[in-house]
């Protein structure tokens, strides 16, 4: 009894079928980074300058109409610089955050409904991966297999999925204990109902919390990792890497560090935003007494 | 010694999330208490009596505002005090004692620190004198072993003991209001008389002027002297006890003594009597524990020992002990949830397997365990639709109108409107909660439901409602249960016979039609004369029996 039986489908809850209302905060959130995603996507084929171009003008350029955001230093176009990274930090931080993310929570709702053995065997195996240094991990990982996109993204997950599982599982196991996991488990339901639909549920707010969380981690990961010349390759560079290379500007106050380290700051607020303002969290809150 | 207390036109308030204004909790609420009288405050939950009894020390809870009216305990009027007046008040001049005597002791430190703490604070007297009133407190509330209780720790002492090393802290500043919070609540009845007797004789003793709080008519009848009935955060009746439970006026408080008499709900017809031998669940020299299992198979810790019971079709079944006897443990062996280490059990004739895991679908589905906790038991990112529909979906595969139409039907079933369905646990009162945690075991058609103390959380009359119902559906399903329960009135009220527990053994089986004619097992009768009756008086027969 141990596997799922398979059963008629799920009826659509009904609160999904009007629009999922939000507080102006989560909107504005959604709005940056839906913004920001755009931009990793189109953005660099609307531009009009390249952000390897190093052009004609001064270094550390101040804001102008040719350079909206100034010029780093090379004398490229901060623009198109921020533009181009990013789909670097974008793309491969959220997409790692994601999957290190989901990873854990699935791990740890596996660990917390199985028996004692497998939860032994799967914590002590985090605990191994938690015990290796993760620049070192990440140093080895891009030594063996080269550095590319996935390869980053892949590093990045496997670092962080340690903190989300262990997160996710103190919380399972709570939940696990509950009355109505009991009462599902008397019912003869299935492994995976009781992960998915009776434990999932309930530890999705933190879990989602703990996400917005990791995420500024990972950018600053792999802004590191950059630094080290083990991230995102020059000429090409994600934010993090943006802010580390103009450093220079930094006592004028320039437009070139200035710039990166706000598209950072608005990309991570706007996931934060957007987690704390998900529809369903304030229902449930408000649905107690 | 204790001082009068002069409520009038008391009002608290709730602000409302999204500045939707003010909703009041408690309103326009007068009362008095000559020094050296008990009030006692009763209503169900959310009635504002706790809110009450706090505002006597000016305090409200995080959310709530006092937003008028006035307090005065002898000369003082607590609501114009300043926030550093109103603290030096606290402990000494009002001492509270709080429900949950486990959850309020700091378990780190010794019983004695704790109890001392309040004239420490206030400077009351030096270390070693208040050790001394102490100790005199201790021999007061018969605690045993006077001199030494108070170099343990709050875990070294059994629940009932802690409550009243409460009360000897609440009492160590001599205090002229003290507000007893459902003090024995939590406790099982025969701890709770022992308790009760020792509050009321301090309260005599030291002619303390005292509020008890409690949605326990019969327990409120032998403590107080006038009785304030609240609901809505409004008062119903007040009166003097006796007058209270011999001739209230006001419905409500008549609606509250109806829930609290006992009274023997008709089960239906019962196989056993119509001549079927073969019972639906017996349960034959069954042991189970848990712990390492040594070579005899046999657990470490052994909470079962050796039960026998036969259940028949239609029959319900209580059973009854105090916490830790085991009661629990039989119900999760039978549901699959713990394998018994010796014994076995029959359903319908067949062997039923230990585990979940052996047992078939219908093995499962025909057996169904309804929780004490609705708040736990209900899945709170569920809606009620979805909770009911599961088993449904599970155990028979209904979809589309087949399963709402049949949704709709338990709710009816449970006496709740169908507009509940769209909504989730978190929305509904703790009774709705338990109708819908009946609901769905109803769901699965099951031929045999253990229910776990399903009213102990609830208020008497919200619990002798759901009682009703539970009787009603077996005379209306022909539907088994086996009742388990710390309370003997709510046993006797819906059980055929009553199975008796203590130290995870059977002591004693009891029909109904000899509840009342003995002589029964000593256990059986302690139980019986241990549940507080709803009369003035009955306390004080007790201690002469216990003479």
């Amino acid at each position: 009894m141990s596997t799922l039986t398979p059963t008629a489908a799920e009826p659509a809850p009904r609160a999904r079928r009007r629009l999922p209302s939000m507080s102006w905060p989560g909107l504005l959130g959604l709005a940056v980074l839906l913004a920001w995603m755009l931009a990793a996507l189109v953005g660099p084929s609307l531009m009009g300058q390249d952000g390897s171009d190093m052009g004609t003008g001064d270094v550390f350029a101040r804001i102008s109409a040719q350079h909206w955001l100034g010029t780093d230093y090379l004398g490229r176009d901060m623009l198109a610089r921020v533009i181009e990274g990013a789909r670097y930090t974008v793309g491969v931080a959220l997409i790692a955050t994601l999957a290190a993310s989901s990873t854990g929570t699935v791990l740890a709702l596996l660990a917390a409904s199985s028996a004692p053995w497998l939860d032994g065997t799967l914590s002590r195996a985090i605990d191994t991966l938690t015990s290796i240094p993760s620049k070192m991990l990440a140093l080895i990982m891009v030594a063996a297999f080269g550095s590319s996109l996935p390869m980053l993204i892949l590093t990045a997950a496997i670092i962080y999925v340690p903190g989300a599982y262990r997160i996710a599982r103190s919380l399972a196991v709570n939940i696990n204990a509950m009355d109505y996991v009991v009462v599902a488990r008397t019912r003869g339901e299935g492994r995976l109902y009781i992960m998915l639909q009776e434990i999932l549920p309930n530890i999705i707010n933190p879990m989602l919390a703990d996400l917005g969380l990791r995420f500024v981690y990972v950018v600053l990961l792999l802004a590191s990792l950059s630094f080290l010349g083990l991230g995102v390759q020059p000429p090409a560079a994600d934010w993090g890497s943006l802010v580390r290379e103009n450093i220079g500007a930094l006592p004028t106050g320039g437009a070139a560090i200035i710039a990166p380290a706000l598209a950072i700051a608005s990309l991570t607020i706007a996931v934060n935003l957007l987690i704390d303002n998900l529809p369903g969290r304030a229902a449930r809150e408000g649905g107690v007494h | 010694m204790g001082a009068p207390v002069n409520v009038r036109g008391l009002r608290i308030v709730v602000d409302k999330a999204n500045g939707g204004g003010e909703q009041a909790i408690v309103d326009n609420l007068n009362f008095t208490i000559a020094p050296g009288e008990v009030l006692a405050l009763i209503g169900e939950s959310g009635s504002g009596k706790t809110t009450t009894a706090l505002a006597l020390m000016g305090y409200a809870r995080h959310g709530c505002r006092i937003a008028g009216g006035s307090v005065t305990i002898g000369d003082t009027d607590v609501l114009a005090l300043t926030e550093p007046q109103q603290r030096a008040l606290r402990g000494r001049t009002v001492a509270y004692i709080a429900q949950s005597a486990a959850a309020s002791f700091n378990p780190s430190r010794t019983i004695m620190d704790q109890v001392i703490e309040p004239a420490l604070i206030h400077k009351l007297m030096p270390r070693e004198q208040a050790e001394v009133k102490a100790v005199e407190l201790f021999r007061e509330l018969a605690l045993p072993d006077p001199d030494h209780i108070g170099s343990r720790y709050p875990h070294q002492v059994s629940g009932g003991q802690l409550q009243r090393l409460m009360a000897a802290m609440a009492l160590i500043s001599d205090p002229d209001l003290v507000i007893l919070d459902e003090p024995t609540t939590a406790l099982d009845v025969t701890t709770q008389i022992e308790v009760l007797r020792a509050f009321r004789r301090v309260v005599r003793e030291r002619r303390a002027t005292a509020v008890y709080v409690s949605h326990d008519l019969a327990v409120v009848a032998q403590m107080a002297d006038h009785i304030l009935v609240l609901r809505d955060g409004t008062m119903r009746e007040l009166g003097a006890t006796e007058q209270i439970i011999t001739a209230p006026v006001n419905d409500y408080t008549q609606c509250l003594l109806a829930a609290a008499r006992p009274r023997e709900r008709e089960g239906g017809q019962c196989s056993a009597q119509a001549g079927e031998s073969q019972p639906l669940l017996e349960v034959k020299n069954l042991s189970a524990g848990y712990g390492p299992v040594d070579k005899q198979g046999k657990p470490a810790i052994l909470i079962l020992e050796d039960i026998n019971l036969k259940l028949y079709r239609g029959q319900a079944i209580g059973v009854i002990g105090e916490s830790g006897s085991g009661k629990t443990t039989l119900a999760r062996a039978i549901a699959g949830l713990i394998a018994p280490s010796k014994g076995q059990m029959l359903f319908n004739g067949k062997a039923l397997p230990p585990t979940l895991a052996q047992r078939s679908k219908d093995e499962l589905r025909k057996v169904q365990i309804v929780f004490q906790m609705a708040d736990t038991a209900l899945n709170p990112s569920h809606s009620i639709e979805r909770i009911l529909a599961r088993p449904l979906q599970f155990y028979k595969g209904l979809t589309g109108a087949a399963l709402q139409k049949r949704i709709a039907e338990l709710l009816d079933l449970v006496k709740l409107p169908a507009s509940a369905a769209q909504r989730l646990p978190g929305g509904l009162s703790g009774g709705q909660k338990q109708r819908v945690n009946l609901a769905r075991a109803l769901a699965a058609e099951p031929d045999l439901i253990l229910c776990d103390e399903v009213t102990s959380a609830l208020d008497t009359v919200v619990g002798a409602a759901v009682l009703d119902l539970i009787a009603e559906l077996r005379r209306e399903l022909g539907l088994s249960y086996l009742f388990i329960s710390h309370d003997l009135h709510t046993v006797r009220s819906v059980c055929d016979e009553i199975v008796v527990m203590q130290h995870g053994r059977k002591l004693a089986q009891v029909a109904r039609a000899d509840y009342e004619r003995g002589p029964h097992h000593p256990y059986y009768e302690l139980l019986a004369r241990s549940v507080p009756e709803l009369r003035r008086g009955w306390l004080d027969e007790q201690v002469v029996v216990a003479a």
